[in-house]
């Protein structure tokens, strides 16, 4: 065995890992100090700050000063588990509907020939290249009472009333469904494309329902394009600010909103951090059986 | 060539001889197109019940097109199917008593090789006694017992093949379609699997329809061929009568190794009437002479066909003599279809009642069990005349650019005329 070290690839396997202490675990490591300090009318409005004069006692000073408060704090008020909750109780919902209208468009994309398949993929990226702001804010325009929906149901004769969606969770609903379907069109989509469809016909010769086929065999055999794109759905979902704000009503608790008002309304900036570190730990857990899942997948293949 | 089955041999299994026997397959004036492109053109067929029988086709010849119409995944343009005496079109592939073992072999990668087998029991609601029992068997008789808990995956092409084939058998359907079964095996494998299949088929008694574009499979394992080209069926056969009796070029070419000598025909002569030494040979002002003498007899002895022998004359080889079933007219365009071992070489003129050509050794293709030797004429064109090795290489005495005689039987070749 050659024991010398082989920089180069050092170097290249040591670029990720600096890019994440740099931008993810030194940010991380001061909200979580953040977290611990307490809110004070100063700038920055938090206490203890380091000062570097004092040197190590000062640090070790400034550590004795931190305490877990903020976190009891979270515990006290309900306004924030209720986030929590609501937060988790939207992200799964629209999850749920982001799968059930993702999967027939991965299902038609994948069953189509195969020289029309690259333009389908790229009409399902083509709403990136608008900025999702924008998109968000389209969609204001639509579901308002004398919006683009409710002008075109009035004029069907559908309803005599203009619907009220915006600002009610529904709107929420559509938004996040809406902006996240790419993501779980996408890794269905190469599952689909991936699968032998000569296994449905073996299926059906072995006297399977068509139905039954779907469930049998498509489902189990796609399964991992379903993790990956409910999870892909599920986290960004669960932390999401825009379309709570855009489209939500005041009602709508949504952790993400929670924390801006937090942030930028009470100015307490030490709660907010105890809450963005609360949402990366309750992240974590579906993130992690995301890997778990990925890992049984590779150890399948092998 | 490996041909007949045993059911054949014994001269018992010929349904389709008979008028009285139900055919368990009936394709009906079928046609099948996509879009513009004719895959199934006005077929008709029957296949019978026990019967082993091989589509037999180049690639995009429609006998995949043919079996898929079987098995239910297409639909018939027009025309109709019937299976069992029942018509097809409206039955979906799961409602057919039908199964399938698939060229992929298709098995569930994310079952074990016992829930695959098990799955077509599974669709029918049996209890899971009888399934357990009936997947014990199917693996017994694909010897594969201690492999009922892996994955596809972590098996051999052969172990997959046979798990391929115990999941089509497990549901004991009326008819199995088999899909290039063998292709993915290599030759000795192959080989081994086409009796194992004969064996399976005969010991069940079920109906196997088998495609393939190996005629050697099709000729070892088949009651009956059916050659295809064209989304027709060109020719169906037992495999003694395709190999020996072509009615065809396309028939003759695609089966075995063959040499055409095209000709004119001149008439019948007597049999008796012909001596070797007047019939013509070599070059080309002899077979000028060879046409005249044919034409002269041809009138005198036409009027008895079945005790007599064609004439044909030939370009360059002069008048050639063969038995032919055929009625012929004279001038009528033919060729000669001659099977490679038919046809006997030496170095010395033969002597005794032969078609005769000279020529020179142009290659030798040396195979083990045989040699093939492409004889060069004087025209340039290549006949290939075969012989089994009985002696060791140092004993053959026919070497490259060797003037040797080619001479064949006046039955060895088949009269052709498209």
């Amino acid at each position: 065995m050659n024991k010398r070290i082989n920089w180069g690839r050092t170097l290249l396997i040591a670029i990720p890992f600096i890019w994440l202490l740099v931008l993810f675990l030194l940010p991380f490591m001061s909200v979580f100090k953040m977290s611990l300090s307490d809110m004070a009318t100063a700038r920055p409005p938090y206490v203890p700050v380091y000062d570097s004069e004092t040197g190590l006692a000062g640090l070790w000073q400034l550590i004795t000063e931190l305490d877990f408060e903020n976190y009891v704090w979270l515990t006290e008020d309900d306004l924030y588990w209720r986030s929590y909750l609501s937060s988790l109780k939207i992200a799964l919902i629209s999850t749920f509907f982001t799968l059930l209208i993702g999967f027939p468009i991965a299902y038609g994309m994948a069953k189509t020939p195969s020289q029309w398949r690259a333009t389908l993929v790229m009409l399902i990226i083509l709403p990136f290249w608008t900025s999702f702001l924008i998109r968000v804010y389209a969609w204001i325009g639509i579901l308002k009472q004398e919006g683009l929906l409710n002008n075109f149901l009035l004029y069907l004769g559908v309803i005599d009333q203009p619907l009220i969606i915006l600002n009610t969770d529904l709107a929420v609903y559509i938004g996040i469904v809406y902006s996240y379907l790419p993501f779980m069109v996408l890794p269905l989509y190469a599952a689909l494309e991936k699968l032998d469809y000569t296994l449905l016909e073996a299926a059906l010769d072995l006297g399977c329902s068509k139905i039954k086929t779907f469930w049998v065999i498509i489902v189990p055999l796609v399964m991992p394009g379903i993790y990956a794109g409910c999870f892909l759905v599920f986290i960004p979902a669960l932390g999401e600010f825009v379309i709570p704000d855009l489209l939500g009503g005041s009602s709508t608790l949504m952790i993400g909103k929670t924390l801006w008002g937090e942030f930028f309304n009470n100015r307490d900036w030490p709660v907010s951090s105890a809450v963005a570190v609360i949402l990366l730990l309750l992240l974590v857990v579906p993130i992690m059986l995301f890997q778990k899942m990925q890992e049984r997948e590779l150890k399948g293949q092998s | 060539m490996n041909s007949a089955n045993k059911t054949q041999t014994d001269n018992l299994f010929t349904p389709w001889l008979s008028n009285s026997v139900e055919p368990l397959i009936r394709f009906e004036n079928v046609t099948k197109k996509y879009g513009d492109f004719t895959a199934i053109d006005n077929l008709s067929l029957s296949i019978y019940e026990r019967e082993f029988f091989s589509l037999l086709g180049p690639s995009g010849c429609g006998k995949t097109t043919l079996m898929r119409l079987l098995a239910g995944f297409e639909t018939v343009t027009s025309g109709k199917v019937f299976i069992g005496g029942v018509e097809m079109s409206n039955i979906p592939p799961n409602k057919r008593p039908v199964n399938m073992m698939f060229q992929s072999y298709a098995l569930f990668p994310h079952m074990s090789i016992a829930e695959n087998i098990a799955f077509g029991l599974k669709q029918e609601k049996r209890s899971k006694k009888e399934i357990q029992r009936r997947v014990d068997e199917m693996l017994a008789l694909v010897q594969l017992e201690a492999m009922a808990g892996r994955k596809p995956q972590q098996l051999s092409g052969g172990q997959r093949q046979r798990v391929a084939l115990a999941r089509s058998l497990a549901k004991k359907p009326k008819l199995l379609l088999l899909d290039e079964p063998l292709g993915a095996l290599d030759k000795k494998l192959r080989e081994k699997t086409q009796f194992e299949l004969m064996n399976i088929q005969e010991e069940l008694g079920m109906t196997f329809v088998i495609v393939t574009h190996d005629q050697e499979e099709a000729m070892t394992v088949s009651s009956r061929i059916a050659v295809m080209g064209h989304g027709q069926v060109m020719q169906v056969d037992t495999p003694d009568m395709i190999y020996e009796m072509p009615n065809s070029r396309y028939i003759a070419d695609f089966i075995g190794d063959v040499n055409f000598i095209e000709g004119e025909f001149l008439g019948y002569k007597a049999y008796s009437a012909v001596d070797s030494t007047e019939a013509g040979i070599g070059s080309e002002t002899e077979s000028l002479a060879a046409i005249e003498l044919a034409t002269d007899q041809s009138t005198a002895a036409s009027t008895d066909a079945s005790n007599s022998l064609a004439s044909f004359t030939t370009v360059v080889h002069g008048e050639l003599l063969a038995n032919s079933e055929k009625v012929l007219s004279e001038h009528d365009q033919v060729w000669l279809a001659l099977r490679p071992e038919k046809v006997e070489i030496s170095k010395t003129k033969p002597t005794g009642d032969y078609n005769m050509i000279q020529g020179k050794v142009w290659d030798i293709g040396y195979i083990g069990n045989t040699s093939t030797y492409h004889v060069q004429l004087f025209d340039g064109s290549i006949i290939k005349a075969q012989r089994v090795n009985r002696n060791r290489l140092n004993k053959r005495s026919i070497t490259w650019e060797d003037e040797v005689w080619l001479y064949w039987n006046f039955d060895a070749s088949v009269v052709l005329t498209e």
